[in-house]
């Protein structure tokens, strides 16, 4: 009766869902400025303005902020609902999400600044790191102390995801971001030369293997069944893509130093593991995507299954490509080019984003006491810009990334370069005109969103008052 | 040499890396041999209405992530990956760099042997090694001496027939080897009047100023006695390889005031890298070729009939 009795905590859910769309349009929005500024850098007006600056505000604002906030609510909602008990702790629950907002108006104030540890998306300074670290710790506290006072014996998969998800993160950041504080906003890596390196890009790769990959598919695991109101594909798939996929992901790494002072051996394991890791990839996306099978009408009309789906689809493309570009031989053409940069949106656009974007629409009604959003339509003119705007970005950085590839590596009888630096930045621009085209498109969708959930929020009332299920079925 | 400061690493790195393969082939394995009932879901459900089917793994998934096993072991016999061991093909990157740098250098040999052989002036002459000559300046030295080899504040012009180490062949190719260095020392202990009697006098060797005002009549005896003659010449005119003429109008910072005045007082150091050893013989050849007949060039451009 007590458990009957019980509401689920869904302020926290609630909070963080709103804060996915408001970060969203906040971090993609300065991807949008920095993709202008290469266009016409007389828009690098002011320092703290410069595309320098901008661009670890950019990624950190998409990843950790937007990424961030919604793989806290969904987790958040799927935890307590597929354990049939509130969250542990609400306290330390609203504790996470206040920390957590901290942790992004910090770095939006100390970024622009030019306070950086100078690794890639670990900029943040060591005091940052440390609250990161603390609210971190009680985002699992949470999350494993809500696990443990489960009513189902069994873990829902879900949950195996963004457990995995939440312990290798704190691993990764505590890890990489060991420094030595000389004061309040400089320190040093605690490691040094290819070691830092190595250290790096493992904390590099893992924070799109774990954050970007293994936290959103366990959003996948939730809502695309939840969505479709249908069984997911193969328990037997997911058990062993995984494993396979955590397990794997620990070595892929090195394929980011390819040809550097990193020994040959490791760049090998690194690239091998990386291709390993193309089957438990797909595996998730087979599970996502075959879970629709028998009822591939919905697709038809329902834009939020459009999302979904859609996001799988750029998954498994961005899945393959990932490991073909670790082969040493493309990466020698690949690397460094904008290819990387096509390829890293075609994942966290197509994927991370759309798939975000789909929880978000299937939460937001649920948290404001509707059925569903406001306007169907206009969730049906998000996915149709967002899709353009996708296409259009990678398309036209996969055919920058080859030409300057072949261009950077072309060269003369003589031995010299056949192309200068400049001429091949004078190539680029026609192709970064259409990228901030593509950018713009997808921020226009955002924009659409926050209309929409404006219009849903109004004349909605919170719900904090969904009572806990009892536990049904054959366990 | 070994990545290994310890035998030990080698051997728990191999093991690691066939136990991580031998953990997904294992998993995979187990897992297929498992019942699974097709259509058939679990009987476990979550929130209402969550439930798995137990499906077998899809056939060529599985067959795709053996294949991604098979390639890895057959990659790891034949390349560096595990530990020490080098693979069958001893490929190393450092090999395939060396590699590449001896086809490089053989295709140069092939395209522009018989022109290492001839003199400078015969190669500044011959179209072919003009162009090659272009390409290696604008790459290597470009950077400094402007695409239009016309230089900027600190880096010479190389166009004119104002040379600082010299313009024969020789002495470009000695450049161009072995680098130069070059230092005017700091006289800022004469004091600021003296400093800008100096820069007044200075400037009235090349014309620049026309007053035979008190100032630059001190200047010239600062001039002599102060050193400035050792390096410069009791005229200014210079001396090779040691200190630029000053009475030419030719200025490497700029024959302002001001800039003369921060010469004197802080005095200047500047180097000419040394690209013996990064380029070779060869190609420095061919740009000391070029060099030479750029300034060749604008001889003859000057040398023309004026009111063209």
């Amino acid at each position: 009766m007590q458990s009957q009795a019980a509401a689920y905590n869904y302020q926290v859910v609630r909070q963080f869902t709103v804060m996915t769309v408001v970060w969203g349009v906040v971090g993609m929005l300065v991807g949008v400025i920095i993709a202008a500024q290469l266009v016409w850098p007389q828009l690098n007006v002011v320092e703290w303005l410069s595309y320098g600056r901008l661009r670890p505000l950019h990624t950190n604002a998409v990843i950790f902020a937007f990424g961030g906030c919604s793989l806290f609510a969904t987790s958040y909602y799927c935890v307590q609902r597929t354990c049939h008990t509130p969250l542990f702790s609400p306290a330390l629950a609203s504790f996470t999400f206040w920390g957590w907002q901290l942790v992004i108006l910090l770095a939006a104030i100390s970024l622009p600044l030019g306070f950086t540890s100078g690794k890639e998306y670990a900029e943040l300074e060591w005091p940052i790191d440390i609250l990161i670290a603390v609210v971190w710790v009680s985002y699992a506290v949470v999350f494993f102390g809500t696990m443990i006072k489960r009513k189902t014996p069994h873990i829902y998969v879900a949950n195996w995801f963004f457990g995995a998800f939440i312990l290798t993160v704190a691993l990764l950041h505590i890890v990489n971001s060991a420094a030595m504080p000389v004061s309040l906003t400089k320190s040093y890596s605690a490691y040094a030369g290819v070691q830092d390196a190595m250290i790096q890009w493992w904390y590099g790769h893992n924070a799109v293997g774990f954050f970007l990959t293994a936290g959103f598919l366990g959003m996948m695991y939730y809502f695309v069944p939840k969505q479709a109101n249908r069984p997911v594909y193969s328990y037997r798939l997911s058990v062993v893509h995984f494993w396979a996929l955590i397990f794997t992901y620990m070595w892929a790494g090195p394929h980011h130093l390819h040809y550097t002072a990193l020994p040959d051996w490791t760049q090998s394991v690194g690239m091998l593991f990386s291709l390993i890791l193309l089957a438990p990839s797909w595996g998730g996306m087979i599970n996502g995507i075959m879970t629709l099978s028998g009822a591939w009408h919905k697709l038809r009309d329902d834009p939020i299954l459009k999302f979904m789906i859609t996001s799988l689809s750029f998954y498994g493309m961005s899945t393959f490509e990932g490991p073909m570009m670790s082969i040493k031989t493309v990466n020698a053409l690949s690397h460094y080019t904008d290819w990387t940069i096509g390829h890293v949106h075609s994942g966290a656009l197509g994927w991370v984003a759309f798939i975000a974007i789909g929880c978000t629409y299937y939460l937001l009604p649920r948290m404001f006491g509707k059925t569903e959003m406001a306007s169907k339509r206009l969730i049906e003119l998000h996915f149709w810009i967002a899709t353009l705007g996708i296409v259009l970005y990678i398309a036209s950085l996969w055919i920058a990334g080859v030409m300057q590839g072949l261009m950077w590596g072309a060269t003369n009888p003589d031995g010299t370069l056949t192309y200068s630096f400049v001429e091949s930045v004078k190539a680029s621009y026609r192709f970064w005109e259409i990228r901030l085209l593509g950018g713009t498109l997808f921020l226009a969708g955002m924009l659409l969103m926050v209309w929409n959930m404006m219009l849903t929020i109004r004349g909605g009332t919170a719900v904090n008052d969904a009572p806990v299920l009892a536990p049904s079925g054959t366990h | 040499m070994s990545d290994f400061n310890n035998s030990f690493w080698n051997i728990w790195v191999i093991l690691l890396t066939l136990g991580g393969i031998a953990f997904c082939i294992i998993i995979l394995w187990t897992q297929s041999r498992a019942r699974s009932n097709s259509g058939q879901v679990t009987g476990h459900v979550w929130d209402e209405n969550l439930e798995e089917y137990n499906n077998p793994m899809p056939n060529w998934w599985r067959w795709l992530f053996y294949g991604t096993i098979f390639f890895a072991l057959v990659y790891l016999a034949l390349y560096p990956g595990l530990g020490n061991f080098a693979g069958k093909h001893q490929w190393t990157s450092a090999g395939q760099y060396e590699k590449e740098k001896a086809a490089a250098e053989a295709q140069f040999k092939a395209a522009y042997g018989e022109l290492l052989t001839q003199n400078v002036e015969l190669v500044a002459a011959d179209p072919k090694a003009r162009e090659a000559g272009e390409r290696l300046f604008l790459n290597y030295c470009a950077q400094c001496h402007g695409s239009d080899a016309k230089g900027s504040k600190g880096f010479p012009n190389l166009t004119d027939s104002d040379w600082l180490w010299g313009g024969e062949p020789a002495q470009i190719k000695e450049t161009l080897l072995k680098g130069r260095m070059a230092v005017m020392p700091a006289f800022g202990h004469l004091g600021e009047e003296v400093i800008k009697d100096l820069a007044t006098y200075v400037r009235s060797l090349s014309g620049a100023v026309t007053d035979k005002s008190i100032r630059a009549a001190r200047g010239k005896e600062a001039f002599a006695n102060n050193g400035c003659a050792a390096c410069h010449g009791a005229e200014g005119k210079g001396t090779l390889g040691l200190a630029p003429n000053l009475t030419d109008k030719v200025w490497l910072y700029g024959g302002r005031d001001a800039v003369l005045i921060e010469t004197i007082a802080k005095g200047r150091t500047n180097q000419m890298p040394a690209f013996g050893e990064f380029l070779g013989e060869d190609k420095v050849h061919l740009l000391t070729a070029y060099v030479y007949g750029l300034s060749q060039g604008n001889r003859t451009e000057a040398a023309k009939p004026e009111g063209k």
